[in-house]
């Protein structure tokens, strides 16, 4: 394929309308619905994916921008069948409500849990130079950018506590 | 969003040349831009993809300062170690904005651009003589409660919503602008935000055709650095009011002030005077608040934003206290 | 066949209690929680549908006034337009929840700013988007349109007032008295998911996928608009993105997306935008309230007087119901209540979450802890002190009050220090920090519920009806309670919701669904045990059903004998509820810090105990109530919509400046739940639980605040510069 973008593991061709997000890119075109329209505006989170190892708010970014890069979303971090351990913990912990801004929350915590394991520090960071004591004042200050209406957010917090302490 | 024609030159040259034809706007991470274009706040003809020109690498300098690329994304600023040993103020402006999502792509250079929050300049069918020149001002006599209260016009009273830009300017940090191979100047940062005066819609000094580089910061100082924002929430919110501040101390007098605010006015707000003030004095209470009342003294509010002054003020005194370690 | 129970008399059979299979009220993760965390639930806008047209509303303008014409010419000649619809059958605001009936519609004539006026539809979502914002309309402007709900015209809401003894003179001879007034700000649902529609037609026939709360009524909403009949249209939402009342009526989406999709004749999606969603919904009305709380020396309410001001638009029968619980939760002779509606040119003011309690409570609350240190005596046992027997106003017991339980139980789990209270006493660095607590309660409701279920001869169990769940957790509490009575695991019932070819419930809204629909499917349930218990060769009072068999070894297999059973449960509302007051009852407890440089207010830690009858399952149930101490927070300190003065448009009308809380706002919070057996509630004694954990809430943050750092408030949200205007000296 000549200007693909590579999602979960599949290339995909780039939408001929420049205009086009990322997130209208996967939810249209690629078909993935997983991955969540709040806001449309980078304030809500609930289009978070990993695009090359970082997590961005894919409504922001046109999805020309991203030929070659390789995208991940909530299908390709686990299956009903074979869940990722953040997807178990949020089952668990009961870490949703409706379930609209699950997949933003859990591409979020999937990659924040690399980024404090590579020592970037946070608003919440008491030391910009030591290494990062995970807590849960780390963890709420690195997910402060997803949104939870339905206020599950204490919940959220157990689940993505639960996985950093017991592995992933 | 209207149509428009993407361009994606592979160097600086070409995408200068781009960008100097009608109605073209570049575009970096992106995260400013594209939310503007959907709201059709912005309409570009032709949209240049920046990110095929370099410009992403922080390196030192050879005055022991750091050179930061306009296409360094801001997660790249505030996690590099010189920027967390040397210039702290930055990398605590950088994470007190935004989300960990939006720093990954927004860059040195957007963040420089990022354009205001006014929410009358956002919303295409409200008055606003920035988006709209000759349209009126929505906010002055409307809800005014992001606004600002320094340096405000008649035309407009809207604030540069930036983190950032705060500590570079605190920093006294310089901006290079090339326009194409040819030609480049550098502008303090201090200097490249523009007040809004007769002519809101120019934000800053860029021309036609000019593209943000990199910024350059001097060597590092060993003073205290603090970054203070207060905020709505405790996280993700634009600042009501910031304060950027690199104090240092020698033989129980302050021997450097250099001072920079957010959410006060159409830039961050250097005040000259205020290091004048400052440096040489013995900390004390008295001399933090006559510091405030120079900030302040042509400060005025459009009623929802009246706050602000106040809360300048106690902010002020508040860092001023915690950089020189003084008893409130 | 159906099980019907018309409920005049309370039920204290409590059944489920007598059950074997040891599902219901325990903590099991939920049913649909797979499909929900691995991104394969489909919300309404995902539906895969062929051909699909895009729809993008073009909004008005002006405040007040008529469209004189739209130029549609210039649209069509627009790339991929296909149409621009301005039916007179569109409908320009959200139907109220339970309305059944169409709500206003023609869109020509504007009565607010940001109101529908006409869908643009084109082949792409870019091209019709762009279209919309583009469209060229003229306009005739009525100037002078009522903005101020200050100063607006009002009509008294006479149901609501209440004159007994004399209030006046209470205030003038008692002890201690406050005469205070709150003003809260009007607030947004902002559910996560932005309202969504895809429209089908097949002949006459129209499949909406939607994403609503109460399809039993939404249904008769669309076919009114439409004018068609109700048999023409299915309904389906099996998941819903959150609603908090924005969803309970439709909204303008479903009717737009059904109109344009007969005009192309292709199916049409509509999904509004975060700014749409929050300029043409709906609001909660902001409030201007007026405690008036008299007391003797020891602390016994001697006067009561509550009054409310809010407001909605021209026509909507919908007031804020401020005062609901102000009714019965304190007793005092000499009461006065009055709730008055005054008509502004906003967008339509209706439900969000909790209605009334919401905003009510954290304003008493506040009062009652003005008042309880004017009298000198602490908080909790001031509120102890008050607990009527029955209610005040209409001498009515209580089905069961836990007030006083959760109040106790709370301030123990909490830690609360009963001894003397004054501010200013606790200084971490530059925080002050302090404590507070407030009562909460929400009165209980319910609806008349239908709901199927079978057991398939393989001897699992479908259940289905059209109620849907949005986030609270209905497909698990349903599994729950049929698997309780049939003797199957979780696993083995399949829920099937939000399909309005399915018997049909009362919809979620107004914490009613889990009571309402739970009895129905629990009806149905006791029918098919009557069956089985008459294969089995028993009474089905004796008949004890446990993973798939009886206790002899029966199994459901073998009674079924190859064929399914099936039974409709239908459960009324009856005449108990003319017979006692039923409600919620509970207790926050909160401590934050205040900085004293900037006013910002933290949430240190915060405690909720409820008392909400029989809890159905354990975790969905905590979660009901985090949620509700969440929007407490955003309540008490960040959630202001903001009206501009001359047009009355919604300034911040989005997610960056609409302030819900984030993640770092809500710290650790503890719920303490008081099980209890409601029998007047329901025929399962549950009551609802989604609204109360935000009923008062706000006010246990407020009373900390001043506790922490002297700063009385009587404005929400306590944003930084109102707590630092408050601040002494």
């Amino acid at each position: 394929m000549n200007r693909a973008i590579h999602v979960n593991g599949s290339d995909h061709e780039l939408p001929d309308d420049p205009r086009v997000s990322l997130l209208d890119f996967l939810r249209e075109q690629v078909g993935l619905t997983g991955t969540k329209k709040g806001c449309d505006h980078g304030q809500c989170g609930a289009c978070t994916v990993i695009v090359n190892g970082m997590r961005i708010n894919s409504c922001l970014s046109l999805a020309v921008l991203h030929e070659g890069d390789s995208v991940t979303t909530i299908e390709g971090l686990g299956t009903p069948e074979a869940p990722s351990p953040l997807q178990a913990a949020f089952l668990a912990f009961d870490g949703f409500q409706c379930g609209y801004c699950t997949p933003g929350q859990i591409c979020s915590a999937t990659a924040m849990l690399d980024e404090i394991a590579l020592g970037w520090p946070s608003d919440a960071s008491d030391d910009l130079e030591s290494g990062i004591e995970i807590s849960p004042e780390e963890i709420r200050e690195r997910m402060s950018g997803n949104l939870c209406r339905c206020g599950a957010y204490a919940n959220i917090v157990a689940a993505i506590s639960d996985v950093a302490e017991n592995g992933r | 969003m209207r149509s428009f024609d993407f361009q994606q030159p592979a160097g600086l040259a070409h995408a200068s040349q781009l960008l100097g034809g009608r109605g073209a706007k570049g575009m970096a991470g992106g995260t400013n831009l594209t939310d503007l274009m959907k709201l059709q706040v912005e309409m570009p003809q032709t949209v240049v993809d920046l990110n095929r020109c370099g410009m992403a690498t922080i390196d030192p300098t050879d005055d022991g300062g750091l050179r930061i690329g306009a296409l360094a994304t801001n997660t790249a600023t505030a996690n590099h170690a010189r920027v967390r040993s040397g210039y702290p103020v930055l990398a605590r402006a950088i994470l007190a904005g935004a989300t960990q999502q939006l720093r990954n792509k927004a860059t040195t250079g957007g963040n420089l651009c990022q354009r205001t929050r006014c929410y009358y300049f956002t919303n295409v069918d409200q008055p606003c003589n920035k988006r709209k020149p000759g349209s009126g001002c929505g906010a002055i006599n409307g809800i005014a409660r992001l606004h600002a209260v320094l340096g405000t016009s008649d035309q407009c009273i809207a604030t540069y919503p930036g983190d950032m830009a705060v500590a570079l300017s605190a920093l006294n940090a310089v901006v290079e602008i090339s326009s194409g191979d040819s030609h480049s100047r550098s502008v303090p940062v201090r200097d490249f935000h523009l007040l809004p005066g007769d002519t809101p819609w120019r934000e800053n000094v860029l021309e036609s055709g000019e593209i943000i580089t990199g910024v350059t910061l001097p060597s590092p100082v060993g003073a205290r650095q603090i970054y203070r924002k207060v905020r709505e929430r405790s996280s993700y919110a634009f600042a009501m009011v910031s304060v950027a501040a690199i104090v240092e101390m020698a033989d129980g007098a302050i021997s450097r002030a250099d001072l920079a605010f957010g959410g006060l006015a159409h830039k961050p707000w250097h005040d000259p005077r205020l290091s004048d003030l400052l440096v040489g004095a013995r900390p004390a209470v008295a001399l933090f608040d006559k510091a405030a009342d120079i900030l302040l003294e042509n400060a005025h509010g459009h009623g929802e934003n009246d706050y602000k002054i106040p809360l300048a003020r106690r902010t002020l005194v508040a860092v001023l206290a915690e950089a020189t370690e003084t008893e409130l | 066949m159906s099980a019907h129970l018309k409920q005049d008399k309370p039920v204290t059979s409590n059944r489920l209690d007598g059950m074997s299979q040891g599902v219901i009220g325990k903590p099991l993760s939920r049913i649909d929680g797979l499909a929900k965390v691995t991104g394969t639930a489909r919300y309404a806008a995902e539906h895969q549908v062929e051909n699909l047209a895009n729809g993008v509303f073009a909004t008005a303008t002006i405040t007040r006034g008529e469209v004189l014409s739209i130029d549609k010419a210039c649209a069509l000649a627009m790339p991929g337009v296909l149409a621009v619809v301005d039916d007179d059958r569109l409908t320009t605001r959200a139907a109220q929840g339970t309305a059944g009936e169409a709500p206003q519609q023609s869109p020509a004539a504007v009565c607010y700013w940001g109101q529908p006026i006409a869908l643009v539809v084109a082949e792409t979502f870019e091209q019709a988007r762009d279209a919309a914002k583009r469209l060229v309309v003229e306009y005739r402007v009525d100037h002078d349109a009522p903005l101020d709900p200050a100063t607006a015209e009002a009509e008294e809401q006479v149901d609501d007032t209440v004159n007994q003894g004399d209030l006046a003179h209470a205030m003038a001879g008692s002890a201690h008295s406050v005469d205070l007034r709150f003003e809260t700000e009007g607030h947004a649902s902002a559910a996560m998911e932005p309202h969504a529609a895809i429209a089908e037609w097949d002949g006459d026939r129209l499949t909406v996928y939607a994403s609503l709360q109460m399809l039993n009524y939404n249904i008769a909403e669309i076919a009114d608009a439409l004018g068609i009949e109700e048999e023409n249209v299915r309904l389906l939402s099996p998941y819903v993105g959150g609603g908090f009342g924005s969803k309970l009526g439709i909204s303008q989406e479903s009717v737009a997306a059904a109109i344009a999709a007969k005009a192309i004749g292709r199916p049409v999606r509509v999904v509004m935008s975060r700014q749409q969603v929050f300029q043409c919904v709906m609001r909660r009305s902001e409030t201007a309230q007026r405690l008036r709380l008299a007391s003797d020396r020891d602390g016994n309410l001697k006067g009561f007087g509550h009054e409310a001001r809010v407001s909605n638009l021209p026509g909507e029968t919908f007031a804020e119901p401020v005062l609901q619980s102000s009714h019965f939760l304190y007793g005092s002779e000499n009461r006065a209540l009055k709730l008055e509606v005054a008509r502004i040119h906003r967008m339509t003011a209706g439900s969000v979450r909790a209605p009334g309690e919401a905003v009510g409570m954290p304003a008493l609350e506040a009062a009652m802890d003005e008042l309880a240190e004017t009298c000198g005596i602490d908080p909790v046992e001031f509120r102890l002190r008050n607990i009527p027997d029955r209610n005040p106003e209409e001498d009515l017991p209580f089905s069961s009050n836990k007030l006083a339980e959760c109040l106790k139980r709370g301030a123990e789990a909490f830690g609360w220090d009963s001894g003397p209270r004054s501010p200013c006493q606790t200084r971490d660095g530059e925080w002050w920090v302090g404590t507070g607590m407030a009562s909460a309660a929400r009165v209980h409701a319910v609806g008349e519920a239908k709901a199927r279920v079978t057991l398939k001869p393989d001897g699992t169990a479908v259940v289905a009806t059209d109620m849907t769940d949005i986030g609270t957790g209905t497909y698990t509490i349903l599994a729950q309670i049929a698997g309780e009575m049939l003797g199957l695991t979780i696993d083995e019932v399949d829920v099937q919701l939000g399909d309005t070819h399915h018997p049909r419930g009362p919809g979620s809204g107004g914490s009613w669904g889990a009571a309402s629909i739970g009895s129905a499917v629990y009806l149905a349930c006791l029918e098919l045990r009557e069956k089985l218990a008459e294969r089995a060769g028993t009474d089905e009072a004796k008949l004890v059903l446990k993973d798939g068999a009886t206790a002899d070894g029966k199994s459901l297999v073998d009674l079924l004998g190859g064929e399914p059973l099936s039974r409709t449960g239908h459960y009324e509302p009856g005449d108990v509820e003319d017979d006692y007051t039923v409600s919620g009852f509970g207790a926050f407890f909160a401590q934050v810090r205040v900085n004293r440089h900037t006013g910002e207010t933290r949430v240190d830690r915060m405690l909720g105990a409820f008392g909400f009858g029989r809890v159905l399952n354990e975790k969905t149930a905590r979660s009901q109530c985090l949620g509700g101490i969440t929007w407490s927070i955003g309540m008490a300190l960040t959630e202001a919509l903001l009206f501009d003065p001359n047009d009355g448009h919604l300034v911040n009308c989005d997610l960056a400046e609409y302030h819900i809380p984030v993640h770092r706002d809500v710290p650790a919070v503890e719920v303490v739940m008081v099980e209890e057996r409601d029998p007047v509630a329901s025929p399962i004694q549950a009551k609802g639980i989604g609204e109360l954990g935000l009923c008062g809430g706000a006010a246990a943050i407020a009373n900390a605040i001043y506790n922490a750092c002297g700063a009385r408030l009587y404005h929400y949200p306590m944003t930084p510069d109102r707590v630092l205007s408050a601040l002494p000296g």
